[in-house]
C-alpha cells in the first residue's frame, strides 16, 4: 500500500512530524517500507508564462524566449521542442538550486544571455508520468507562485508493507482511522451523500453463485464525457499512491478504491449483452484481459459475464472488449463484495496480481459497496457531467460474513500480555478503533466489531490490538519460570556433534549442500532408482530430492577442483529421501568424501594420494565412537556409483548401514574429475546407538606373543581369515593383528603372504608353552583346511 | 719413590692428552688395571719391611687416587663435550611446520545452530526434529493457515502434489511435538526449510530455528524477556532490541524483532534497526488443534533465520556462499 502523506493529512492530521508519523506506523505493525519524496530537493522555481519565442541567431535547436514571472520579463534561452508562447512552465530563476546541487546563474548560450532555466519534470525529479520536454502546467496556474507550493511538492509517497490481516488499512480511510486511534485525534470521513438518479435506465444483475458473491451493485451512468481529462489533483494523488492515470473513468474507480478500499470496475454498457450474470466460468472459456493477455478460464473461477460470455474475472481483472475506451459513452459501474475464499489464489493461478485481487483476497468491508458506488457516482457527475441511474443491488444476507461480538476479559489481558491495563484505558483504546465497547460485568466487556475490522473474531485479536496501541516496546519484560528438575540424557547415544568433531579432527571440512539436485546427476549415481521430484522446482538443477548425499558433495568437490584446490576432504549430515511419496523414507545420513594427497602439502609429509584405507580408517574412527567397533562389519559389495573392486558395505548385525568405496572411474570421467575420489555414507540412526564402557580387570601375568606368516591365494579376504583365526585361538587371545601383507619376490604369483601377530594373556596365571603351542596348532590346522594356507618359510 | 712420582706424572700427562673416551679407558687399564703399572707397584710392596710398608702403601694409594681422579675428571669432560657435540648436531629448525593431518572445521551454519542449541539447552529447552517432506496439514492447516489464506502467498512453497510439500518452516515440528506431548513443553526445532525463491537475498533452502514454550503461566512479557536475553547472549552484546507488531497466522499477538546494529553502507557507518526474528503467543486455534486446552495453557513461539544470524555474527555479506562450499570460505570458520 502506497499513499501520499498530504492526502492522508487531509483526513487526519496528528500534530507530529513526518518522521515521527512514519516511525509510529512501523511500531504499530504497519511497516513502512519506503518514504520517497515526490520531487527532488530544489528551490527558487516558480510558475512562469512564456510570452514570446524567437529563433536563436546562432543555433538551430535553441530558442530565445521572453518569460514573465509576474514581477518582470526575463530573457531565457531554451532548447525544449515544446516551448511555445502562452505556455505555463516552471522557471528556475537566477539563484535557484536544482536537484544535484545545480545552481542557476546568468549564462550566455551561443552568445545570447539567459537569465534562468525553463524546467522539465525530470530536471525537478518529479515522481510520476510527465513525459519529456518542458513540464506543461495548466492554463490556470498562477504566474509567480512558488512551484513547490503550487504542485504540493513538499509531499512524500509512503509505502507500507502490510500484513495479510490488515486489509482494512488498504485505503486512505482505513489509514486515517488507524492514525486517529494511534494518536487519539479525530479523523474526517469522506462525505458519502447518496446521488439521486437522473434517469431510470438499469442493467439487470443476476448472481448465480451468491456464496462467492454475496453482494453485487450495478449502476448505469450515461453520457460520460471522456474528452474531459482527469483533474490534476486526482492524477497527483493517484501517481503518489503508485497508480497510473488511464482515463477519467478508470481513474475515478481507482481513486475510490484508494480512498475507501473498495475495488470497482467500469464496463462499457454498449458491450454488455442483455445483463450481468455473476457465475462460475465454463472450463476453458476464453477471455481476453485488459492487459491484452488471452486466457482460458477454469471452472473454479468466478466471472462477471453477460448473457453471452465472460466479461471479467471477478475481483481480479476486467476483460478487454467490455472495458472503457475512448468510444465509450455509457458505463456500468460495478461495486461488489466477493468472498475472500472465492478470490484467494485465483489471480496467482493465472499469473496475475492486481490492486483489486490484493484487496479482495485479504477481505474488503462487506458494507462498503454502496458507499463506494455513491462516491464514484458523485465524482463522475461532478467531474465528467455524467448522468447516474438507479443502483441495482443483489444481496444474499445468508452469505454475507457475520461479525459476532467478542467477549474480552480483563484477567485474560493480564495473562496474555503480562500487563494490567486500567479499564478506562482498555475502553479508550478500543473505542478509538471504532469498536463498540459494553461493560458486561466488572472486568468483562462485550465488544462489537464493525464490518471493516473483519479480522477481529476472538479475544486474542482484541488483546493484540490493545498491545499494539499501547506499544509493544512499553509492554513489560519477564522471564519464564520453570522447575529445575534434572533430566536423564542417554549417555550411550553417540551425539552427531561428536561425530562432526571427530571428522573435523581428522581433517574434514563440513559442507552443507542442497537437498534437491539435478535429475541427471541423480541418475548418474542411482541409475536404477527414480527420484522424488518437485512439481515446481526453481530450476532443473534443483528438481530431484537427493537419495544420497554423494552427488551434492561431488558438486562441492567440483566447485573446489575448479578453483585449484586439489586436496579436498568434506563431510555432510542431512536427510536423504528414498522412494516415492507413499513409502518415502527420510533418513539422516552422514557422508564424506576425500581426494588428493593423504596429508597437506608440507616439507614433512609424503606426497602419497589417499586411498580406500585412508577413508576406511576415518570411518572406523567414527564407528569406534559407539564403543563397539567390533559390532560393525565391512564386506566387499557393489554399488552403481562405486569402483567394483574397491567398494564395500558396512553392516551392523543384520542391518546394512552404508557404503564405502572409490567412485567409479567411468562416473569420474563423466563428471570431468581426473583424480580418484573416495566416499562413504552411513545411516546416522544406526551409528547413534552406542554402548557404555565396561571395565575388565587388568591381568598381572605376562603376555605371550607369537607371529605367524601364512601364504594364501590372493583372493582370500583377510577379514574372513582373521575372523576364523580369532574363533579358534582360545579365550585368552587378547590381540590379533595383521601386520604385513606381501606379494612379490619369494611368493608365487597369485599368492600373498599375511603376517599375523597373536597375543595371549591369562587373567590369573602365566600361560605355558604347551598351551600356546596347542592354540597355534589349532590355528594352523584351520587355516590350512579352510583357506589352503601354508606356512611361509 | 722417584719412580712412583715419575709414573704419576707420566699417567697424568697421558690423561690430559687423551681426547677419546676409549683411549681413556685403556689408560685406566694401563695404570690401574689388575696388571697396571701402579697396581704392580703396590704388589711390589710385599718386599718391603713391615715398618715401611704402610707408609709406602699410603703413598702408592695416594698416587692411584690421584690418577683415578684425573681419569674421572677427564672422562667427565670428554662426556660433556661429546654430549654438547651431539646436541649441536641434533639441532633442528623449530620454525618448520608440524607433521601430519591438519584439522578441518564445522560449517558456519552448524556453528550458529550449535550456539543457539547451547543457549537454549542451558535453560532447559530440548531439541526436536522432524521430516522435511511434510504434509499440508502440518505445514499449514494445523498452524491456522487454511487453504487459500493469503499468508500462504508469504511462503513460496515447493510442492510434490497437492498434499505433500517441502516444509516452509520448522513450525511443523512444533505441531508434531504438541501432538504427542503435554505441557510443559520447551523445545527448539532447528533444521532445513525450503522456499521457492532464489536471488541475492533468498536461497531456495535455508535454516531455521523455531522455539516453543507452553506452560500455565506464560505471557508476552516472558516472550520479550526470553528473546531479548537470547539475542544479547547470542551477540554477546548489550544490544538494543525492539518488538514490532506483525502477523503470523499461528501466533497472536505476533511480533517482529529488530536489533540495532552499526552497519556500513556506501562506506558510511550508521546504526540501523535490522529484523532478526518473528515471534508471538501461540494462537489458541493452534493449541486446540494439537489437543491442548488454551484456557489452561498458553505458550509462545519464535522463529529465526540461521543464515541471517550467521551473516550478522561473522560479517558474511553474501547469502549464496553458504552453499557453494568453497574451501576458502569454509576454512575461515576453523
Amino acid at each position: 500500500m502506497k499513499f501520499s502523506e498530504q492526502w492522508l493529512r487531509t483526513l487526519v492530521n496528528p500534530p507530529v512530524s513526518r518522521d515521527e508519523l512514519v516511525a509510529r506506523l512501523s511500531m504499530a505493525g504497519l511497516e513502512v517500507e519506503e518514504v520517497t519524496p515526490v520531487a527532488g530537493a530544489f528551490s527558487g522555481v516558480v510558475v512562469a508564462e512564456v510570452l514570446s519565442v524567437e529563433p536563436h541567431p546562432d543555433a538551430d535547436k535553441l530558442r530565445v524566449c521572453q518569460v514573465s514571472n509576474a514581477v518582470q520579463t526575463l530573457q531565457i534561452v531554451c532548447g525544449a521542442p515544446n516551448v511555445r508562447a502562452g505556455l505555463k512552465v516552471p522557471l528556475a530563476q537566477l539563484g535557484a538550486n536544482l536537484p544535484g546541487d545545480f545552481k542557476i546563474k546568468p549564462a550566455k548560450l551561443r552568445g545570447v544571455e539567459s537569465q534562468g532555466m525553463l524546467c522539465a519534470a525530470s530536471e525537478l525529479q518529479l515522481v510520476g508520468d510527465y513525459g519529456d520536454g518542458l513540464l506543461e502546467l495548466p492554463n490556470e496556474a498562477p504566474v509567480g507562485q512558488d512551484l513547490r507550493s503550487y504542485l504540493n511538492l513538499d509531499d512524500v509517497s509512503i509505502e507500507l508493507s502490510l500484513t495479510p490481516n490488515r486489509g482494512d488499512c488498504l485505503s486512505l480511510t482505513g489509514l486515517a482511522r488507524e492514525v486517529g486511534a494511534l494518536y487519539s485525534v479525530p479523523w474526517t470521513p469522506v462525505s458519502l451523500e447518496p446521488v439521486p438518479a437522473t434517469h431510470d435506465q438499469v442493467c439487470a444483475v443476476e448472481v448465480l453463485n451468491p456464496e462467492a458473491c454475496p453482494r453485487y451493485l450495478g449502476r448505469v451512468v450515461r453520457n460520460v464525457d471522456l474528452s474531459i481529462a482527469t483533474p490534476n489533483w486526482m492524477k497527483e494523488r493517484l501517481s503518489r499512491s503508485g497508480v497510473r492515470s488511464i482515463d477519467a473513468v478508470v481513474d475515478i474507480t481507482n481513486y475510490v478504491m484508494l480512498e475507501l478500499g473498495q475495488p470497482m470496475h467500469a464496463f462499457d454498457l454498449a458491450e454488455i449483452q442483455a445483463g450481468i450474470r455473476v457465475r462460475l466460468a465454463e472450463e476453458g472459456e476464453p477471455l481476453r484481459l485488459l492487459d491484452g493477455q488471452e486466457i482460458k478460464l477454469r471452472s473454479d473461477t468466478l466471472v462477471i459475464a453477460d448473457h453471452q460470455r465472460a466479461l471479467a474475472i471477478a475481483g481480479v481483472m476486467g476483460g478487454e472488449h467490455s472495458g472503457v475506451s475512448s468510444k465509450t459513452r455509457d458505463v456500468l459501474l460495478e461495486s461488489a463484495f466477493f468472498d475472500p475464499v472465492a478470490i484467494a489464489g485465483k489471480a496467482r493461478s493465472y499469473g496475475l496480481h492486481t490492486d483489486s485481487s490484493h484487496r479482495f483476497e485479504r477481505g474488503v468491508d462487506f458494507q462498503l459497496a454502496r458507499h463506494a458506488m455513491e462516491r464514484a457516482t458523485a465524482l463522475m457527475v461532478e467531474l465528467l457531467k455524467a448522468e447516474p441511474g438507479p443502483i441495482v443491488e443483489q444481496v444474499s444476507d445468508a452469505s454475507l460474513p457475520k461479525v459476532e461480538p467478542v467477549v474480552l476479559r480483563s484477567e485474560r489481558i493480564n495473562q496474555v500480555l503480562g500487563l494490567h491495563l486500567e479499564s478506562s484505558v482498555v475502553e479508550q483504546l478500543l473505542t478509538g478503533l471504532g469498536l463498540g465497547v459494553t461493560l458486561q460485568t466488572q472486568g468483562q466487556w462485550l465488544i462489537s466489531v464493525p464490518s471493516h475490522r473483519f479480522d477481529i473474531s476472538i479475544e486474542e485479536d482484541l488483546i493484540e490490538e490493545l498491545g499494539r496501541l499501547y506499544d509493544y516496546d512499553r509492554l513489560p519484560i519477564r522471564y519464564p519460570q520453570a522447575r529445575l528438575a534434572p533430566t536423564a540424557k542417554t549417555e550411550a547415544r553417540v551425539k552427531v556433534s561428536d561425530i562432526r568433531r571427530r571428522l573435523v579432527a581428522r581433517g574434514y571440512q563440513e559442507a552443507i549442500t542442497y537437498s534437491f539436485i539435478d535429475q541427471k546427476l541423480f541418475a548418474l549415481f542411482e541409475p536404477e532408482q527414480s527420484p522424488l521430484v518437485l512439481a515446481n522446482p526453481i530450476s532443473a538443477d534443483l528438481a530431484a530430492m537427493r537419495s544420497s548425499l554423494w552427488p551434492g558433495l561431488v558438486k562441492a568437490l567440483q566447485h573446489n577442483l575448479n578453483r585449484q584446490q586439489s586436496r579436498v576432504r568434506l563431510f555432510e549430515t542431512g536427510l536423504r529421501f528414498k522412494g516415492q511419496l507413499g513409502d518415502l523414507k527420510q533418513e539422516s545420513m552422514l557422508a564424506g568424501l576425500i581426494t588428493g594427497s593423504r596429508l597437506p602439502e608440507s616439507w614433512a609429509n609424503a606426497k602419497d594420494a589417499v586411498d580406500f584405507y585412508d577413508l576406511k580408517a576415518d570411518v572406523e574412527s567414527i564407528l569406534s565412537l559407539t564403543g563397539s567397533l567390533d559390532a560393525f562389519c565391512c564386506v566387499a559389495a557393489s554399488h552403481p556409483a562405486l569402483h567394483p573392486g574397491q567398494s564395500a558395505q558396512w553392516w551392523r548385525g543384520d542391518q546394512l548401514m552404508g557404503y564405502l568405496g572409490a567412485l567409479h572411474p567411468e562416473l569420474l570421467k563423466t563428471l570431468g574429475i581426473d583424480q580418484p575420489v573416495y566416499v562413504f555414507e552411513l545411516e546416522l540412526a544406526v551409528l547413534e546407538q552406542g554402548t557404555l564402557p565396561r571395565y575388565k580387570e587388568l591381568s598381572r601375568f605376562p603376555e605371550v606373543r607369537r607371529d605367524l606368516a601364512l601364504v594364501v591365494d590372493e583372493q582370500v579376504a583377510a577379514g574372513a581369515l582373521l575372523e576364523q583365526v580369532r574363533s579358534v585361538a582360545g579365550e585368552y587371545l587378547t590381540a590379533l593383528r595383521l601386520f604385513d601383507v606381501y606379494q612379490g619376490k619369494g611368493i608365487e604369483p597369485g599368492q600373498k603372504s599375511l603376517a599375523l601377530g597373536l597375543t595371549w594373556q591369562h587373567p590369573s596365571r602365566t600361560l605355558n608353552d604347551e598351551e600356546i603351542a596347542a592354540c597355534m596348532q589349532d590355528i594352523l590346522g584351520l587355516v590350512t583346511e579352510q583357506f589352503g594356507a601354508t606356512l611361509r618359510i | 719413590m722417584e719412580h712412583l712420582d715419575a709414573l704419576v706424572s707420566q699417567a697424568l700427562e697421558a690423561v690430559q692428552h687423551t681426547d677419546d673416551i676409549n683411549a681413556l679407558e685403556q689408560l685406566r687399564v694401563q695404570y690401574l688395571g689388575k696388571k697396571g703399572e701402579l697396581t704392580l707397584v703396590m704388589k711390589s710392596l710385599a718386599g718391603l719391611s713391615a715398618e715401611d710398608r704402610p707408609k709406602v702403601g699410603a703413598l702408592v694409594n695416594q698416587a692411584k687416587e690421584q690418577v683415578q681422579e684425573a681419569l674421572n675428571t677427564r672422562k667427565q669432560l670428554l662426556e660433556q663435550q661429546a654430549l654438547s657435540a651431539r646436541l649441536e648436531a641434533e639441532r633442528i629448525d623449530v620454525t618448520l611446520s608440524g607433521r601430519g593431518q591438519q584439522t578441518g572445521g564445522l560449517h558456519p551454519i552448524t556453528r550458529t545452530l550449535e550456539r543457539i542449541e547451547q543457549i537454549f539447552g542451558a535453560i532447559g529447552y530440548s531439541v526436536a526434529e522432524g521430516p522435511e517432506v511434510e504434509d499440508d496439514y502440518h505445514n499449514f492447516g494445523a498452524l491456522n493457515i487454511p487453504d487459500h489464506h493469503p499468508a500462504r502467498a508469504m511462503h513460496d512453497t515447493f510442492y510434490f502434489n497437492t498434499q505433500m510439500l517441502l516444509r516452509t518452516h520448522t513450525s511443523s515440528v512444533q505441531i508434531r511435538t504438541m501432538e504427542t506431548q503435554q505441557p510443559p513443553i520447551r523445545i527448539i526445532c532447528p533444521g532445513r526449510v525450503y522456499r521457492c525463491d532464489s536471488d541475492q537475498t533468498h536461497s531456495p533452502m535455508f535454516h531455521q530455528v523455531e522455539g516453543l514454550l507452553i506452560d500455565e503461566e506464560v505471557s508476552f512479557a516472558d516472550l520479550k524477556g526470553t528473546i531479548q536475553a537470547f539475542l544479547q547472549a547470542f551477540f554477546e552484546a548489550d544490544l538494543e532490541v525492539r518488538f514490532r507488531p506483525s502477523f503470523f497466522p499461528f501466533t497472536e499477538p505476533s511480533a517482529e524483532v529488530d536489533i540495532r546494529r552499526v552497519v556500513t553502507r556506501n562506506g558510511e557507518e550508521r546504526a540501523e534497526w535490522l529484523e532478526v526474528l518473528g515471534c508471538g503467543m501461540v494462537h489458541p486455534n493452534v493449541l486446540r488443534m494439537a489437543g491442548i486446552d488454551p484456557e489452561r495453557y498458553r505458550g509462545f513461539a519464535f522463529g529465526m533465520g540461521v543464515e541471517r544470524l550467521t551473516m550478522l555474527r561473522y560479517g558474511v555479506s553474501d547469502l549464496r556462499v553458504f552453499f557453494d562450499n568453497d574451501l576458502r570460505f569454509l576454512e575461515q570458520f576453523r
